[in-house]
C-alpha cells in the first residue's frame, strides 16, 4: 500500500516538473513551429547555474528564480539572433537549436566537472508533511504545489489577458494575427523567454529530486517531446495532462519493468501517433 | 571527362591501402567508407524525399547489435549479415509506419522519440544489450576464405560495399522510383493528384534508406568488434544529418564529402581538443546559419562568387548576372534546400 502511495506522489512530483518544462516547449514549438530541441539544455543549465549560485551564498528561491531568468536571457538571445535570421527555415531551426544543445552540454560538462551535483532541499522543506494520518516528503508536495499554481497562473495568463490572446491568436494563425497588428514577432520573443524561464526554473525546483549531471538534457528533452505528442502542441492542457501521464509511467515502470522503463514511457505516445496524430487535446491540422 | 574522373577516383580509392603508409590512415578510410554508406542512407529521406530523420542511429544501432547477438548465439556471419538486415528493415517498417503519421516538423519529432527509444533499450536493457558495456563480438569475417582481420583487407571490403551503395544511388536517382521520391518532396499534393501513391513511395523511400543505414551499422559493427549504446544515442543521429547537410542534402556526392569532413574532423578534434561535441554543435551552427545548401554546393558558389568579383571589368556583363545568381541561390539554400519541402501544405 504505502509503496504504491509514494510512487504515486513521485509520480504526481515528477509530472508536475514535466509540465513546467513541457508548458513552455509546447508554447514554443505551437506559436513559433520549432520543435525547440534546446528546450532540455535549459532544464539543465537552470539547474547548474543555481549550484552556482547558491554556491556563492543565494538561498534556494533566489537561485531558482535567478537561474532560471538567466536561462531565459539566454534564449532571449538565441531567438532574437539565431532563430530570427532563420525565419521560415523551421528546419535550420531545429538543427541549430540541435547544434545549440551539444554546445551547451559541452561548456557545462567544462564548468561543472561530469560529477552528478546535489541541490540540497531548502530546509523549511525538509522531513515529512502528516496528510489524512500518511506521511508524505513535504518537498515533494511543495513542488506539485508549485505546479499546481504554475498551471492557474499559465492558464490564467493565457485564457484571461489581453497578452494570453494574442498569443492564442498567434498559434491559431500567425499570419492572421499579423495583419490585425499584433507584432507576432515579439510574441516570439516573449514566449521563448516564459518558455526558457520555465525550463531553467524547472530545472532547479527538481534539483533536489532528480540532482544534475552530464545528460540530464538529454534524458529531459525526449520526455518534452512525448509529453507535447501526447497532448498535442501549444494546448496547455494537453500538456498537463501529459505530464501527469508521462510521471506516472515513468514511476511506475520503473518500479515495475526497471529495464524497460523508458520504453513504457513511450507506449502511449505510439499510441497516440496511432489513433489521433494531432494530440490528444490538438487540433488536426489544416 | 567525367569517365576520367570517376576512373581516377576509382582507382585511388582500389589502391589507396598501397600508397597510404600506416594502418591508423587505412582504418580512417574505412570508418569514412561506411560513415558514407550510413550518409547516403539518410539522405536519401533527408535528400530526395524532404523527410528529416533525427532517429536514424537506431536503425544503424539496431544492425550493429543484432549482428553482435547473433554472433555471440554461435551463428556464421552470413547468417549474421542476413538477420541484421533483415531485423533492420523490419524496423524501419514499424519506424516508418510511425513516423509518417507525420511530415516536416511531426516527422522529426517522432523520429528522434523513436531513436530514443532504440537507445533506451541499448542503455537500460542490460539483459539483452549489456547495457553500458555494449557487446563484444570475437573477430572479423572471412567471406570466400579471405580474412578481413587486417586493416587493409577490411577497407577493401567496406569499399565494395561503398561503391555497391553509390552504385545503387545512381541507380535510384535515375529511377522513376527516385523521380517519383522527388516528387513527394517538393509537390505532395500535385503527385496526389497525379495518382501516385504519396505514403506508399515515403515508406518504400524509407525501407531503401534503413536498408544502408543497417548495412552501414554491419560494417560498424565488425570494424570496431564492439557497439554500445553510444552508437544510438542522438549524438549519433545528429553526426549522420551533419554528414548529409554539410555536404549538400539530394546530391550524390554531398553524403560521401560530408562524411569525410566529419570523419577527419572528429578525428582530428579529438587528437588535440576533448569537446568533440562542442566542435560538432558549432559546425551545425555555422553551416545552417551560412551555409545552408551545404559545403559542396556552398562552396561552389563561394568559388563562382570569387571568380566574379575577381573578374576584370570587361568581363562584367557575365559577371553581373552570376554574382545575382549567387545570392539567389544563397537565399534558395534556406527556402529551397533546408525548408521548402516543409512548407509545403499536406493533403
Amino acid at each position: 500500500m504505502s509503496v504504491w502511495l509514494v510512487l504515486a506522489v513521485n509520480s504526481v512530483t515528477f509530472g508536475g516538473l514535466l509540465f513546467l518544462l513541457s508548458a513552455g516547449f509546447s508554447l514554443v514549438f505551437g506559436l513559433m513551429k520549432i520543435p525547440n530541441l534546446t528546450h532540455g539544455s535549459f532544464f539543465m543549465l537552470g539547474a547548474y547555474l543555481a549550484t552556482s549560485l547558491i554556491a556563492w551564498g543565494f538561498d534556494f528561491w533566489t537561485a531558482a528564480v535567478v537561474g532560471g531568468l538567466l536561462v531565459a536571457v539566454f534564449g532571449g538571445i538565441v531567438e532574437r539572433f539565431i532563430l530570427r535570421r532563420l525565419a521560415g527555415a523551421e528546419l535550420a531551426q531545429v538543427l541549430v537549436t540541435l547544434g545549440l544543445s551539444f554546445m551547451v552540454a559541452d561548456v557545462c560538462l567544462l564548468v561543472w566537472t561530469g560529477d552528478p551535483i546535489r541541490i540540497d532541499t531548502p530546509a523549511a522543506l525538509r522531513g515529512a508533511t502528516s496528510l489524512l494520518g500518511v506521511g508524505f516528503p513535504t518537498y515533494r508536495l511543495a513542488v506539485s504545489l508549485i505546479a499546481v499554481v504554475f498551471a492557474a497562473g499559465l492558464w490564467a495568463l493565457l485564457d484571461r489577458t489581453r497578452l494570453g490572446a494574442m498569443i492564442r491568436a498567434g498559434v491559431d494563425d500567425a499570419d492572421m494575427a499579423r495583419v490585425t497588428g499584433i507584432r507576432v514577432s515579439r510574441l516570439f520573443t516573449i514566449v521563448f523567454c516564459l518558455g526558457a524561464w520555465l525550463a531553467g526554473f524547472a530545472g532547479v525546483i527538481g534539483g533536489p529530486i532528480l540532482s544534475v549531471y552530464p545528460g540530464l538534457d538529454g534524458e529531459m528533452l525526449p520526455l518534452a517531446l512525448v509529453v507535447v505528442i501526447l497532448g498535442g502542441s501549444g494546448s496547455l492542457l494537453g500538456s498537463l495532462v501529459g505530464s501527469f501521464v508521462v510521471g506516472f509511467l515513468y514511476n511506475f515502470g520503473q518500479a515495475m519493468f526497471p529495464e524497460l522503463a523508458y520504453v513504457v514511457l513511450f507506449l502511449p505516445m505510439l499510441i497516440v501517433l496511432v489513433v489521433r496524430p494531432q494530440g490528444l487535446f490538438g487540433r488536426p491540422a489544416a | 571527362m567525367k569517365g576520367i574522373a570517376l576512373g581516377a577516383a576509382l582507382v585511388a580509392l582500389a589502391t589507396l591501402p598501397l600508397w597510404v603508409s600506416g594502418t591508423f590512415y587505412v582504418n580512417i578510410a574505412s570508418q569514412i567508407l561506411f560513415y558514407a554508406v550510413f550518409a547516403l542512407g539518410v539522405n536519401v529521406l533527408a535528400g530526395y524525399a524532404g523527410l528529416v530523420s533525427l532517429g536514424h542511429a537506431g536503425l544503424f544501432g539496431i544492425a550493429a547489435y543484432t549482428g553482435g547477438k547473433v554472433l555471440g548465439a554461435g551463428y556464421g556471419h552470413l547468417t549474421v549479415a542476413a538477420a541484421a538486415i533483415a531485423v533492420t528493415l523490419c524496423a524501419s517498417a514499424v519506424f516508418a509506419v510511425l513516423a509518417l503519421r507525420g511530415t516536416g516538423l511531426g516527422f522529426v519529432m517522432i523520429t528522434v522519440a523513436l531513436g530514443q527509444i532504440v537507445w533506451g533499450v541499448a542503455y537500460r536493457w542490460i539483459g539483452l544489450t549489456n547495457g553500458d558495456n555494449g557487446v563484444t563480438i570475437s573477430g572479423r569475417p572471412a567471406p570466400f576464405g579471405l580474412s578481413l582481420a587486417s586493416p587493409r583487407a577490411f577497407y577493401w571490403a567496406t569499399l565494395l560495399v561503398f561503391l555497391l551503395a553509390v552504385a545503387s544511388m545512381a541507380v535510384f536517382v535515375a529511377s522513376p522510383f527516385g523521380a517519383s521520391v522527388r516528387g513527394t518532396r517538393d509537390q505532395p499534393r500535385r503527385m496526389n493528384a497525379l495518382g501516385y501513391n504519396v505514403w506508399m513511395i515515403r515508406f518504400l523511400a524509407f525501407l531503401l534508406s534503413g536498408l544502408w543505414s543497417g548495412m552501414a551499422g554491419l560494417l560498424f559493427l565488425y570494424y570496431n568488434q564492439f557497439v554500445s549504446p553510444q552508437a544510438v544515442a542522438l549524438t549519433a543521429s545528429a553526426e549522420a544529418l551533419l554528414m548529409v547537410i554539410s555536404g549538400g542534402t539530394a546530391t550524390l556526392l554531398g553524403p560521401i564529402a560530408g562524411a569525410a569532413l566529419v570523419v577527419v574532423m572528429k578525428n582530428v578534434a579529438s587528437a588535440y581538443i576533448e569537446r568533440w561535441n562542442f566542435v560538432l554543435g558549432a559546425i551545425f551552427v555555422v553551416i545552417v546559419v551560412f551555409m545552408p545548401e551545404g559545403l559542396v554546393p556552398g562552396t561552389v558558389r563561394l568559388a563562382r562568387w570569387a571568380g566574379t568579383a575577381w573578374r576584370p571589368p570587361a568581363g562584367g556583363s557575365r559577371g553581373a548576372p552570376r554574382l545575382r545568381r549567387g545570392a539567389a541561390e544563397r537565399m534558395g539554400g534556406v527556402g529551397g534546400h533546408v525548408g521548402a519541402p516543409h512548407n509545403n501544405i499536406e493533403p
